[in-house]
């Protein structure tokens, strides 16, 4: 029994990281949001430079798979998953990550 | 035959395919260890090539040239992208990923940034902004920023005031990092304490504020974040002379003691002992003047615990003496020989510091700060004496959570104040003890793309101005890209600390005369104001370049107010407000990057500032309707040796400002109602050798713009109608510096 209740105690504040693709200030905001509207995620920072996304989530509540999900559903490529080509045309204008060109009007910043 | 054409294309593939890489993924460690990293991703970026590390952290991966970036990224580490141009075996450590956040330093940034993003209206000013002036203290500080005005309050002390929305200094919040510091005993010169060096970064929030640190701000708050140990060079050294007399020399050593130990050891001492008096009028035109000014910082940072902390220890003695050039203070102090003034004051400083970030919650975090402050002036200002002691006493404690997700934020906390005042003003003795303990919540809302809001509240109970309620409301709405409407509202509520305030009454013969009776500040209510504003903030490109505009329109309005009344050329009286007060400021600034290194400023501004004396509503003396600011930098582009050229230049233009009356005094000591205009122009230039070493030389006032008589009575200095007060532009004329920065990172 007793193995059993901590083989099974769920965290409240499970981290987890992933790599999603962006490139500026409103790909952030969108990231963030998309996680934060997930319920059960209580943290999420997505960095600029590095791509890095940093979560906390009620591992009760809702588990990296489906924030992803989420993500790929506001438009951002989450590691190899590509988000789909519907999904990414909502995506700004000025942010479209995977056009080289855009990028480059981002690296100066 | 075609079977052996798709061989043929099909056989370079199959070659190439069967190159692969190899490598093993460890974890990052101090003691350098070994330890392999089991199921890590290891992938090629943009392609579904990949795998997992195995038991023993290996890993081998199908290779081509086309492939260049090489992308690790496991669970509770930095996610790595290395750049592979050849075949080869790879060794590679991943970082754990650290919780606290970092602070990212950006390549390319402008001096003064405006946010888009936050609720208030809070302007960043960095260090490079602040090298636009070779500015010696704080106060000389915001000559290039058209939100603060900088103006002289006296024309003896050479102490300069600042303004803001209109309103003087005592209704904005200074603090030091987020410790309120120029308040009390220091107000008037207290900006002259901080000298500039020790400054990293000002924030100046327009409007009410945050409840966080307390309930005095009305116009705003300006805090000031000093250079920390752990960041600042090891060596700096800064040294200045200008041709009024002035030498000042700037010492910075910082050194870690361990990997979580830093200390830092801050020397600034300035002297001006040459007398100049080039309008003739007898006065010297500038002080003369001594200031040591120590500071010691330690400070502890523990990433792994999320723990910060600060210990600082400062003092300070400053030595002014101002007055008639022959005036010999061991000779002439107590006569009436000669009018001189002698400023001596010492200054002691304790503050403490402690924040906690929970390392596995990144968003609950606890601060404590602690200040203790004993300040000391001894002065007189021809036969008025006047001196005060005061002993003050903080301490705050913040808490930062969420509710429910990192989109609703709150921080609440508990804070204690205590000041204790023993003034001496000629004959008499105030004393007085204020002590407040008071709570505070503040919700914040962001909700990441268009809108946030902030909206605290305190409660305090005040020995002196009682138990009250404090609320104060941002919010910031962004309808479309780069703009920022944002709204506020507030109140505010201090005790006014009448003489410590107003010490340029004391270079005058006027007679002090305290009105009212009953309140229970020596006699006086305290001061009660609400601020309301709202601001409209653009970006947008013109002719392809960066540029924005801000709109704002801030009103202060009065419940009561302790309004100093100058209107009698022979008294200055306090009371308690009868009527109205406010203060409507407008501004309108515009800031352009025409072409690369090239920053313009322009600003304009319209003030409104009316107060209902005795003698009926009017403008508030020395305060201009109209101010109009220009500035340009522009900078080459750093070399390869990182050497540099700067220049800036700062024009500024202040419309009529009243004269408070003078029409009972005789003919020859009366002033007309209004000052004429004023400009000047500042300039400034730095040779920027190496990130090592930089000279500069400027120019204030190039134009020699002077008030021809900026006292009044000089021939009969003890007679009764000398006044100081009546400045409006500068009395010394052009003045030109030069300097050197050398700094070992």
């Amino acid at each position: 029994m007793l193995i059993g209740s901590i083989t099974f105690a769920q965290s409240k504040n499970t981290k987890a990281t992933t790599e999603v693709d962006g490139v500026c200030e409103m790909c952030k905001a969108r990231i963030e949001k998309a996680c934060l509207n997930t319920k059960g995620v209580k943290y999420a920072k997505w960095d600029v430079k590095t791509h890095q996304l940093s979560l906390i989530f009620d591992e009760r509540k809702t588990n990296l798979k489906t924030v992803e999900e989420n993500i790929l559903a506001a438009g951002h490529d989450v590691k190899e998953t590509k988000a789909t080509d519907e999904a990414y045309a909502k995506v700004h204008h000025c942010c479209k990550y995977r056009d080289e060109d855009v990028k480059n009007d981002h690296t100066e910043e | 035959m075609k079977k052996i054409i798709y061989i043929l294309f099909i056989l370079p593939v199959l070659v190439l395919s069967q190159e692969s890489i190899s490598g093993i993924i460890l974890e990052a460690n101090e003691k350098n260890e070994r330890l392999a990293l089991v199921g890590a991703n290891v992938y090629w970026l943009n392609t579904d090539i990949g795998t997992v590390t195995d038991v023993d952290g290996r890993f081998a991966l199908s290779y081509s040239k086309q492939y260049t970036k090489l992308v690790i990224s496991y669970v509770g580490f930095k996610t790595d992208t290395i750049t592979i141009t050849k075949q080869k075996t790879i060794e590679h450590w991943l970082q754990p990923t650290d919780n606290l956040d970092e602070i990212t330093v950006t390549t390319r940034k402008l001096a003064t940034r405006k946010s888009y993003l936050q609720a208030q209206n809070v302007l960043t000013v960095s260090s490079d902004e602040l090298l636009k002036a070779a500015c010696c203290n704080l106060s000389e500080s915001f000559e290039t920023n058209p939100s603060i005005d900088v103006n002289f309050a006296d024309a003896v002390t050479g102490t300069r005031q600042i303004k803001m929305l209109g309103l003087t200094s005592p209704y904005i919040l200074i603090t030091t990092e987020n410790i309120p510091s120029i308040r009390g005993a220091s107000q008037a010169f207290g900006l002259s304490f901080i000298p500039g060096t020790w400054v990293e970064s000002i924030q100046i929030t327009k409007g009410a504020g945050s409840v966080v640190n307390g309930f005095e701000s009305i116009a705003g708050q300006i805090n000031t974040e000093l250079v920390k140990p752990a960041t600042d060079d090891k060596l700096f050294v800064n040294a200045y002379a200008g041709i009024n007399g002035r030498y000042e020399l700037n010492t910075h050593i910082n050194q870690n003691i361990s990997n979580k130990w830093s200390t830092g050891l801050y020397v600034h001492g300035n002297l001006r002992d040459q007398k100049f008096d080039r309008n003739n009028d007898s006065f010297l035109d500038v002080p003369l003047k001594q200031q040591i000014n120590l500071m010691n910082r330690l400070q502890y940072t523990n990433g792994e615990k999320g723990i910060v902390s600060f210990i600082n220890l400062r003092y300070l003695n400053d030595n002014t003496q101002a007055g008639q050039l022959d005036f010999d203070p061991s000779r002439d102090r107590g006569t009436t020989i000669f009018w001189g003034s002698e400023i001596d004051t010492e200054r002691f400083e304790v503050a403490t510091k402690l924040g906690y970030v929970n390392p596995d919650i990144p968003w609950r975090s606890l601060g404590v700060q602690t200040a203790f402050s004993s300040h000391k002036q001894e002065s007189y200002f021809g036969l008025n004496t006047y001196d005060i002691t005061h002993n003050s006493l903080y301490a705050n404690a913040i808490y930062n959570s969420i509710i429910s997700d990192s989109r609703h934020k709150i921080k609440t906390g508990v804070s204690y104040t205590y000041d204790h005042y023993d003034e001496f003003v000629n004959s008499n003795d105030f004393v007085r003890t204020e002590t407040s303990v008071g709570g505070f919540f503040e919700y914040s809302h962001d909700n990441l793309e268009l809108f946030n809001l902030t909206a605290g509240i305190r409660i305090d109970y005040h020995n002196l101005l009682g138990t009250f309620i404090t609320p104060r409301v941002h919010v910031r709405y962004s309808p479309w890209l780069k703009s920022a409407f944002r709204a506020s509202f507030g109140r505010g509520k201090r005790s006014a600390n009448i003489f410590a305030e107003n010490q340029k009454l004391f270079a005058t013969s006027r007679n002090i005369i305290i009105n009212d009776v009953g309140g229970n500040i020596y006699g006086l209510d305290p001061e009660i104001a609400w601020n309301y504003g709202v601001s409209y903030l653009q970006g947008f490109n013109l002719f392809g370049k960066k540029a924005d505009i801000t709109l704002d329109y801030y009103k202060t309005d009065f419940k009561n107010q302790v309004v100093v009344d100058y209107e009698n050329p022979q008294e200055v009286s306090f009371y308690n407000l009868e009527g109205k007060s406010y203060a409507n400021s407008f501004q309108v600034e515009f800031n352009y990057n025409p072409f690369g290194g090239i920053d313009l400023r322009a600003a304009y501004k319209y003030y409104e500032v009316k107060t209902d004396y005795r003698s009926g509503r009017l403008t508030r003396p020395l305060t201009p309707k109209h101010r109009f600011f220009a500035n340009v930098g522009y900078k080459t582009k750093l070399t390869e040796q990182g050497s540099q050229w700067k220049f800036d230049a700062t024009f500024n233009w202040l419309g009529e400002q009243r004269f408070s009356s003078t029409a009972t005094n005789p003919m020859q000591y009366q002033l007309p109602d209004q000052t004429p205009t004023v400009s000047t122009l500042n300039t400034q230039l730095t040779k920027v050798f190496s990130a090592k070493f930089e000279i500069y030389i400027g120019g204030e006032n190039i134009t020699n713009v002077r008030q021809p008589n900026p006292i009044l009575g000089t021939d009969d200095p003890f007679g009764s109608n000398f006044d100081t007060t009546f400045v409006y532009g500068p009395i010394f004329g052009s003045m030109y510096y030069a300097g050197l920065r050398y700094r070992i990172e």
